[in-house]
């Protein structure tokens, strides 16, 4: 396994104080805390800072570790020497209130249950596993007409001598139709194990929609810009327009103007409170790209000549 | 042909929608005593409804929103008035993330 830097993880010098430890923890767990943090892989730096921050803030850890790391750079292979724990007592608990499954195989080699001093039968200790969270990526039309899905995932487990492993398990379940955007599917039981009798965790997968080429989504209403002619807008039309729950026939009432929201009851995201779907309407200029077309233009400013769209703007300045 | 009724969707459901949950099921789900939800709700960071603890029924809305104002506690020292302070304030940043996603702003 890769030796970890626990001061380069927590960007201290190795003569670091308590206090510096702990100042720099706070910070560091600030920034990164899943339920606040929007930076990339919150959770794993998270728990990263925490493995360091539990070793460096217990002196007698922090000693062992300082004596073992002088030899050892971050990332190189690397064994705990024979006769480690000769003389290092494990204190009892290595779960201090952080799951035995959120150590990295580096932590659990050295400060592990399986590395401490001889056992005798092991006490009894039950705790329900922690829950897990990950975000995942959908479609809009998976919101429609919900999915099935599957997610793969490295489940820590833990065997009876304590030692920590991780395989890969992959997960089928389903999207339900009706999710919104920021919302948690509850798969129950896939979260962290328990330890002794204690029930697993669940897993939380928290939804976000991929970006959508046309549509826009706000909660559960969903926008589509639509693209008419001067015309349609001017005298009215009836055009066929695609939405995610397939294709309406819509009528353009006449005198509509650029920005029109148009709306379909019901026809946003589906659910108990079904969202709304709004064509929001874009008026497109033919282009002035030939003689014949800028000989009409100029019949239309002709035409038009007493209508003069920035009348509001006059005055100003 | 298996004719059972059908599951309400065991493979996942939605946490938001849940409803009329009790005080014992939501400290069980988060893995919190009791007294530590009921800070949160004298708090005013959960609103449940019902007038006394064994009637409040909370939905999947107030578990989440449980789960991380326990998290926030636990794993960052903040204390309860501090919780309740962060929670509003994310619940703003969270509004006005969306706000800049929609193109063109609020309607």
């Amino acid at each position: 396994m890769e030796f970890k830097d626990y001061y380069t993880v927590m960007g201290l010098a190795r003569d670091a104080t308590q206090d510096d430890i702990k100042r720099a923890y706070r910070q560091l767990a600030r920034k990164y805390h899943p339920d606040v943090s929007k930076e990339k892989n919150a959770e794993a730096r998270f728990k990263e800072v925490g493995e360091a921050h539990e070793v460096l803030k217990d002196p007698e850890k922090r000693a062992s570790y300082d004596q073992l790391g002088a030899n050892w750079k971050a990332g190189q292979d690397f064994h705990a020497p024979p006769g480690w724990n000769a003389g290092y007592e494990s204190s009892g608990a290595s779960f201090s209130g952080r799951d035995t499954a959120d150590h990295s195989d580096f932590f659990e080699s050295l400060f592990g249950r399986s590395a401490g001093a001889p056992r005798g039968g092991r006490a009894s200790f039950h705790a329900h596993g922690e829950d897990r969270h990950a975000k995942i990526l959908i479609d809009l039309e998976d919101a429609y007409s919900g999915a099935t899905r599957s997610i793969t995932l490295r489940v820590p487990e833990v065997d009876a001598q304590g030692h920590v492993s991780t395989r890969e398990h992959t997960l089928e379940f389903t999207i339900p139709r009706g999710i919104r955007a920021g919302q948690h599917i509850r798969l129950a039981g896939q979260g962290a194990p328990g330890i002794g009798q204690g029930s697993p965790g669940d897993l939380y997968l928290e939804v976000e929609f991929r970006p959508h080429l046309h549509y826009r989504v706000d909660q559960h209403d969903v926008y589509l810009d639509l693209p008419v002619t001067p015309w349609e807008a001017a005298l009215g039309a009836a055009v066929e327009v695609p939405t995610p729950s397939g294709l309406v026939e819509l009528k353009i009432p006449p005198n509509s103007v650029a920005g029109r929201k148009l709306r379909l009851k019901g026809r946003g995201i589906p659910g108990r409170t079904p969202g709304d779907f709004y064509f929001v309407l874009q008026i497109a200029l033919p282009p002035a790209d030939s003689e014949t077309a800028q000989s009409f233009y100029r019949d239309m400013a002709a035409r038009f000549q007493s209508f003069n769209p920035r009348v509001k703007l006059e005055g100003q300045a | 042909m298996n004719s059972e009724p059908r599951q309400p969707n065991p493979a996942g459901d939605i946490l938001e929608e849940q409803t009329g949950l009790t005080l014992a099921e939501i400290s069980r789900a988060c893995a919190a005593q009791a007294e530590l939800i009921i800070e949160l709700v004298e708090e005013g960071v959960l609103a449940p409804v019902g007038s006394t603890p064994e009637h409040w029924r909370f939905t999947g809305v107030h578990m989440r929103r449980a789960g991380v104002a326990l998290r926030l506690q636990r794993d960052l020292g903040v204390n309860l008035a501090g919780v309740a302070l962060a929670l509003q304030l994310l619940d703003e940043v969270e509004t006005l993330r969306a706000q800049l996603k929609v193109p063109g702003g609020s309607i």
